[in-house]
């Protein structure tokens, strides 16, 4: 994984001094909220029901064993004892002491890392597929590329404050596993005829109460056009995008209004007429140097099968599920990716304690290459694991509670924190996620895959939008109600849900679900035909049906 | 509102010698001696003189196209850039462009709600004066504060610092050619 030299050392360092200036005005009252609430949001730092809220960006969710158990020492000391990874791949903290932040913020930096634009009108957090580096189904790594668009979106002075926030995500696969098309920018790497890897860029995607899946603005950019194409789009957007009112500020909203054509004429005009000098033209020396820190680790070379782990899995039956539940295939044989389920029945999905962020930075340090990785489906990965060594890994995580056997099942749910913690919220989503997961957790293996995404409100976090079956919770007269949708994806195939009818309420929720996933058995051919082939099969009135079908 | 301009050696104060004339009061007399800076399209638009015989710049509002600009900046000493709002930031395109794309020269200052804490993005982005709206003491060494925090950046932009990448590089270049 990338390391820091001493530039980038030396960049969040005076970033910690900056904001600790800040924090000390701000203290002193030398700044108020309203001129503090920007400067705090673009170090991660929000004013939650609660609290501050901390949220520490984890680049497109790479982390090494001594980064992660650095973020358990920070639950320890300045929070309660755990942590929450998001869907953006970052970690949040839910009770954390202004005073204290400066002082955390420098502890991050100690193992290179920081809380720099995870939040605020500003690039954020560059995202990508979690099985970057070992998916079998890759063209290339993109993490180097995650690399590079996270040093050039760092404190860039022309887009600090941008119309809104502003996602990109990157992927280097056929099966989009990082959701490129519901974001501000996606990249899809890809070859052009000649064989060379590039970008297809996709624009003005994005959930929140206005969703939209992005549109391809160009099929193909290279490797040396690819920053100077995107400072065209991002200029295009902070002159153009609207800023008269927040809920229309985003760039699929631009995009939108002046027409996908439009927006794509006006981002060409601007990339032509950058001249020469303007260009950033990264150094081929440059994209070689951060390549470099993503080379393979030192694979050994393995027959395609393991005997013990043949042998494991047929005299422990709970291994052998979450082996047919949690592994993704890896493209060097003998080894594997396992997923790490932080969707365990009765915890808040995506919460691990400091305990458990230790037992998976050790196991990551015996087992995985010191490689571990945040998804955002809010669970952890170890990218580079022997099939041999699955057992040992099962045995160890299942001891730390870590052993769920749900990844991409019904109980794998997505999910915000929801009006306990958050501000914006109108409903409750921890407490609705949590009953759906009793529900179905006993059925998952029976049931095969299925994208269960719930909100707590129409901003979206937990992508509703994109999940097969999203839940929104609303609020109507002081009472919390709960919509559903149907057929949202988020993967190559994306497309929106659609509400399904009227609100239930949250009692409601969990038997109406029950009911759909019923329906869906008595449709299914076979247990290959999953969830949401039936439903795009189907079509979703049988679901719908099911769904008020409540006596 | 203190007006800091930077200099070789740093920053200073300076006294405000221009007056803004909106499109309302365009037909007064401006003060004797300040120069005038006006709305863009203004400025462009020929059936309009300014009257007398003083120094003549733009104000920018942030919808101004700031390329319209550019067959002009030879004879221009000041270009002002508004910021009713700070969270606004197209201000910063605009400065880039002036400065970056087309080789302005002269003067781009910050006006409006100029916040100390923004002062190291607009430098950088090609700004040179400020009219902070912030009351801090000792505004000049504020400014020098602010403009300095960070000692490397990752971008080129229009300030025409080395970024990080061209640092980078330029360290193993030499390298190998010592060798």
């Amino acid at each position: 994984m990338y390391r820091y030299d001493e530039f980038d050392q030396g960049f969040v360092r005076d970033r910690v001094a900056q904001f600790r200036d800040q924090v000390s005005r701000r203290l002193s009252g030398e700044l108020d909220e309203a001129h503090f609430k920007p400067l705090r949001l673009q170090n991660g730092v929000y004013l939650q029901l609660h609290a501050y809220m901390l949220r520490v960006a984890i680049p497109y969710g790479q982390l090494s064993s001594v980064q992660l158990r650095t973020l358990a020492d920070i639950a320890d000391k300045y929070d309660k004892g755990y942590g929450h990874f998001t869907t953006r791949q970052n970690i949040q903290y839910n009770w954390i002491a202004l005073k204290d932040i400066p002082d955390v913020l420098e502890q991050l930096a100690t193992v290179e890392m920081h809380a720099i634009q995870t939040s605020g009108n500003c690039i954020r957090n560059v995202t990508s597929d979690q099985f970057a580096g070992a998916a079998a189904d890759e063209i290339e790594d993109p993490r180097p590329w995650c690399e590079i668009l996270r040093q050039w979106s760092m404190v860039h002075p022309e887009f600090a404050a941008l119309p809104r926030k502003f996602k990109i995500a990157v992927t280097a696969a056929e099966h989009d596993r990082a959701a490129v098309r519901v974001h501000d920018i996606g990249l899809h790497m890809k070859k052009n005829a000649a064989g060379e890897i590039g970008f297809e860029v996709i624009v003005g995607g994005g959930l929140g109460r206005t969703p939209y899946i992005g549109v391809t603005i160009k099929d193909w950019v290279s490797q040396a056009e690819l920053l100077d194409y995107l400072e065209a789009i991002m200029r295009v957007y902070n002159l153009h995008g609207r800023r008269d009112n927040k809920y229309k500020a985003r760039i699929k909203i631009l995009v939108n209004e002046l027409t996908p054509e439009e927006f794509t004429r006006q981002v060409e005009a601007e990339y032509a007429a950058q001249r020469d000098h303007e260009k950033i033209a990264l150094p081929q020396d440059e994209i070689d140097r951060i390549a470099a820190y993503f080379a393979p680790p030192a694979f050994e070379t393995l027959p395609e099968t393991s005997a013990a782990f043949e042998e494991a899995k047929a005299k422990d039956e709970a291994f052998a599920i979450w082996a047919e539940m949690n592994l993704q295939p890896h493209k060097v044989p003998g080894y594997t990716s396992v997923t790490i389920s932080l969707k365990p029945l009765g915890i808040a999905p995506g919460d691990a304690t400091s305990d458990q962020m230790r037992v998976m930075a050790d196991i990551a340090k015996a087992y995985s290459f010191d490689d571990i990785r945040v998804t955002h489906i809010q669970n952890l990965v170890l990218a580079h694991v022997k099939l041999d060594d699955l057992y040992n890994v099962f045995l160890a995580l299942d001891d730390a509670g870590l052993g769920a056997a749900n990844v991409d099942h019904g109980s794998d749910l997505i999910c915000c924190p929801g009006l306990d913690y958050c501000n914006l919220a109108n409903a409750r989503s921890i407490p609705v996620a949590m009953d759906i997961q009793n529900m179905l957790a006993p059925r998952d293996k029976e049931l095969g895959k299925l994208h269960i995404n719930i909100s707590g409100c129409i901003n979206a976090c937990g992508h509703h939008h994109v999940g097969h079956i999203g839940i929104l919770g609303v609020d109507k007269k002081g009472e919390e109600f709960y919509q559903i949708t149907f057929g949202g994806r988020a993967d190559e195939k994306a497309t929106i849900g659609d509400i399904a009818g009227p609100g239930l309420k949250q009692e409601d929720v969990t038997p109406a679900l029950a009911r759909v996933v019923d329906r869906y058995m008595a449709l299914r051919k076979s247990p290959d035909d999953a969830f949401i082939d039936v439903l795009e099969r189907e079509g979703h009135d049988p679901f719908k049906e099911a769904l008020y079908a409540a006596d | 509102m203190p007006l800091i301009k930077l200099t070789q050696k740093g920053a200073e104060a300076i006294a405000q010698s221009w007056t803004f004339m909106s499109l309302e009061n365009m037909d007064e007399t401006p003060p004797e001696g300040l120069g005038v800076t006006m709305p863009l399209a203004h400025y462009l638009d020929d059936s309009v003189q300014p009257i007398g015989t003083n120094s003549v710049g733009v104000r920018l509002a942030p919808d101004d196209d700031a390329s319209l600009l550019e067959p002009h900046l030879e004879s221009l000493q000041l270009i002002e850039i508004t910021f009713p709002k700070y969270v606004d930031g197209r201000g910063f395109s605009q400065a880039q462009l002036l400065r970056r794309r087309y080789g302005y020269t002269g003067e781009i200052r910050a006006v409006g709600q100029v916040l100390r804490d923004e002062i190291d993005k607009m430098v950088r982005c090609g700004f040179d004066a400020f009219e902070l709206s912030d009351d801090v003491n000792a505004p000049a060494d504020v400014v020098i504060k602010e403009a300095s925090r960070y000692a490397n950046v990752y971008q080129p932009a229009a300030n025409g610092a080395t970024p990080i990448f061209g640092l980078r590089h330029a360290r193993s270049r030499a390298r190998s050619t010592a060798q």
